[in-house]
């Protein structure tokens, strides 16, 4: 069913029940997203999709749209406070962009570019955390970790649907682990996929990094925004 | 009563260190140290990153000759993967000279800021001169013509780096086994025939006969000085092919005497069982040394001087430079080349060289093959490797070992500058006994020879102490009693 919602006071049509950051990208609106995949359950997690609906904060990648919606996007508050979540996942974490492999690739930096981040206002934790590399083909570099839970979620062993990733512990304490007999059943492909589905440089496949080279990365080719929208309907 | 005078910092360099030169009560020299003072720590921070991450976290070291790292590392993780020369196997060619077009590109690009903005200004206006003069600013004024030939050599030589890295700087190019992109006819035909903007190789190499022709100027004009300035003995080392001729990219060690006659040659990977480093309180910089030889016999000389020194000949493909060559091998009769300041005139000889290599390496095809790495299989795992080039300062050796994981259990890096410490000691303290000693009085351009000395080698302190921090240098003068009487700090 058809329903209407208001964007930054503009009316939009969109079908009932749909995901509001997907709704928003099909009609040319971009709400900043990490944790969120298009096509699959939204998580919710990293919350830098953050927008006002009806006057309450809410992550876009979880509302379904209901007619008469109305959503704030652009509003000078709700862009500023979803810039200091992506600087808050900036100083919680290590992120040393220059030598991480995913740089050009990662959706966290992009995300960093297109919100115009400089540098965190917020004091750089530098929490001590220890790399993961027992698995065969996957090396687990907690230091770049966002906890999105993508990995969590959606890459599973193929024959039983066992989570393969998981998070230990909570808050500042939390730590993403990998159960390593189920990852070392994992197929390459599989590998490249969860690789890839992270959305910065915590999971990598061993062995293979910088094979793109500078200029013709992911992110260096098209900006997060741009991928976003090509969804917009034409 | 005695002095001691002090240098802080040293300028001009790439590094941050301070000279000091003890006087006795006649003034005479009793003591002159190079003092490198930053400390950084790349080989323990690397520890525990995947092996592949090695070559683009350590280039870091370096905003000078990060290609230099850059390769170093790359072929140290070839010979991990089992697709180095420490097992025999011979890179693909096309991976092989897109490194080197890289590689070159560099030597020029640092060469030309080393010798036109670090060292043309002495030349040119003398030791001297005024501080305000001797710099940069002092040449745009004196010889625009000259700098803007200068910039445009320059960035020639960025952007041969950017083609091949993707950035003028800490570009990524070299993967473990190969390079992640070869070169297109469009890329290589922009820096053949030049742009708007851009010289073409044929400017690149007139340009860089400029440059050799303004020493040899300055060498007619200031003979005695030029050759009397530091002149320092030290055996000399690089790396060389199978005809002995220098080869930048890969090849073995080989060590010469004051008659260029061979007294060691190595294969890199074996360094370990020829050379140990020693190490003093006043310095963090390392002092390598021959073990059969000892400190003091055992110290050598690298970079432009020693690779002149130690190379036959260039070959057939560089006829300029290696008439230049010529010229300079026979100015000491065949003898190696021990005057400090005949640094420079090797390095103006290599700008030349380098443009030489590029311009028959664009014409190559190999550069637009298709085959871009070596993947070899797991059972080829060595876990170990070393991979050493002639960076623009010199022999540059990196070694990682890794552990089945991937990840770096150690690492040990060998820079030129460090290979460099005991000669660049000695200059200081011949220059220190030429210029300050016995002098009444202690004047600017006296404290400035010390660093024309040190220039000569055009050191990074922050790579030979893989150090974090700025770069400035001291000169300082001590009095018998270990008080500082003069001190230059900038």
């Amino acid at each position: 069913m058809s329903i209407d919602i208001s964007i930054d006071g503009q009316v939009y049509k969109a079908r009932d029940g749909a995901t509001l950051v997907d709704v928003a990208a099909e009609n040319g609106v971009y709400i900043p997203s990490l944790c969120y995949v298009r096509g699959k359950p939204g998580l919710g997690t990293c919350r830098t999709c953050s927008v006002r609906v009806n006057g309450k904060v809410m992550t876009a990648c979880t509302v379904p749209v209901a007619d008469g919606m109305d959503v704030e996007v652009s509003e000078p508050g709700m862009a500023e406070m979803r810039k200091m979540l992506v600087e808050l996942l900036f100083s919680e974490g290590n992120h040393n962009c220059p030598s991480c492999e995913k740089s050009g690739r990662c959706e966290l930096q992009s995300l960093g570019y297109e919100l115009g981040m400089m540098v965190s206002r917020f004091p750089y934790r530098f929490p001590v955390r220890t790399r993961e590399h027992a698995a065969k083909q996957i090396w687990l570099e907690r230091d770049r970790c966002i906890f999105c839970q993508r990995c969590v979620k959606f890459v599973r062993n193929l024959e039983t649907g066992q989570k393969i990733f998981s998070i230990d512990h909570r808050g500042s304490r939390a730590s993403i682990e990998i159960d390593v007999s189920l990852a070392d059943k994992m197929p390459p492909e599989q590998v490249r996929e969860a690789a890839h589905l992270c959305p910065v440089g915590c999971i990598v496949e061993k062995g293979v990094g910088y094979n793109k080279p500078i200029g013709q990365r992911r992110f260096e080719i098209k900006s997060i925004r741009e991928r976003a929208l090509e969804r917009k309907c034409r | 009563m005695g002095k001691k005078l002090v240098i802080d910092p040293v300028t001009r360099i790439e590094g941050h260190g301070r000279v000091t030169v003890h006087l006795d009560e006649d003034n005479r020299v009793i003591d002159a140290k190079l003092h490198v003072v930053e400390f950084r720590g790349f080989e323990k921070f690397i520890q525990g990153h995947p092996y592949w991450e090695a070559p683009v976290l350590l280039q870091r070291v370096c905003g000078i000759c990060f290609v230099s790292h850059h390769l170093a590392g790359a072929k140290a993780l070839d010979d991990i993967i089992g697709a180095g020369y420490s097992t025999g196997v011979q890179m693909l060619p096309t991976a092989e000279k897109v490194r080197r077009l890289g590689h070159y590109g560099q030597q020029l690009q640092s060469h030309v800021t080393a010798y036109f903005y670090l060292i043309v200004p002495e030349m040119l206006f003398g030791m001297d001169a005024p501080p305000e003069q001797r710099n940069v600013l002092g040449l745009v004024e004196a010889n625009p013509d000259l700098i803007k030939r200068v910039v445009a050599l320059r960035k020639w030589g960025q952007e041969v780096i950017k083609t091949v890295f993707g950035k003028r700087m800490h570009g990524i190019s070299s993967i473990p086994g190969g390079v992640n992109k070869g070169i297109s006819i469009a890329e290589r035909n922009r820096l053949l025939n030049g742009e708007k903007g851009l010289l073409s190789i044929g400017q690149v190499i007139d340009y860089a006969q400029d440059g050799l022709r303004l020493f040899h100027e300055f060498h007619e004009k200031h003979r005695k000085q030029v050759d009397g300035f530091a002149e320092v003995p030290a055996l000399n080392m690089s790396l060389v092919d199978d005809n002995g001729n220098v080869d930048y990219y890969h090849g073995r060690l080989r060590i010469v005497n004051k008659n260029r006659e061979t007294v060691f040659e190595l294969d890199y990977h074996d360094y370990l069982d020829y050379f140990a480093e020693a190490t003093e309180k006043w310095s963090y910089m390392k002092f390598p040394y021959l073990k059969k030889l000892g400190r003091e016999a055992g110290a050598v000389r690298v970079g432009p001087l020693a690779r002149v020194n130690v190379t036959k000949s260039y070959g057939g493909s560089t006829p300029l430079a290696q008439a230049a060559l010529e010229r300079f091998q026979a100015y000491t009769n065949g003898k190696a080349n021990d005057m400090t300041l005949h640094t420079n005139w090797a390095r103006a000889i290599e700008i030349l060289h380098s443009a030489e290599l590029i311009k028959a390496l664009l014409n190559d095809p190999d550069l637009q093959g298709e085959q871009l790495t070596l993947e070899p299989p797991e059972s080829a795992w060595t876990g170990k490797g070393v991979g050493v080039v002639e960076a623009p300062r010199g022999t540059l050796l990196h070694h990682y070992q890794a552990n089945e994981e991937g990840a770096i259990t150690s690492a040990n890096l060998v820079v030129a500058t460090t290979q460099n410490n005991t000669v660049i000691n000695r200059t200081v303290r011949a220059v220190a006994e030429e210029y300050l000693g016995g002098q009444a009085e202690i004047t600017e351009g006296m404290m400035n020879a010390v660093e024309v000395g040190i220039r000569a080698y055009d050191p990074c302190l922050s790579c030979a102490t893989h150090a974090m921090g700025q770069m400035p240098l001291v000169v300082s003068v001590h009095d018998a009693q270990g008080r500082v009487v003069d001190e230059r700090v900038r």
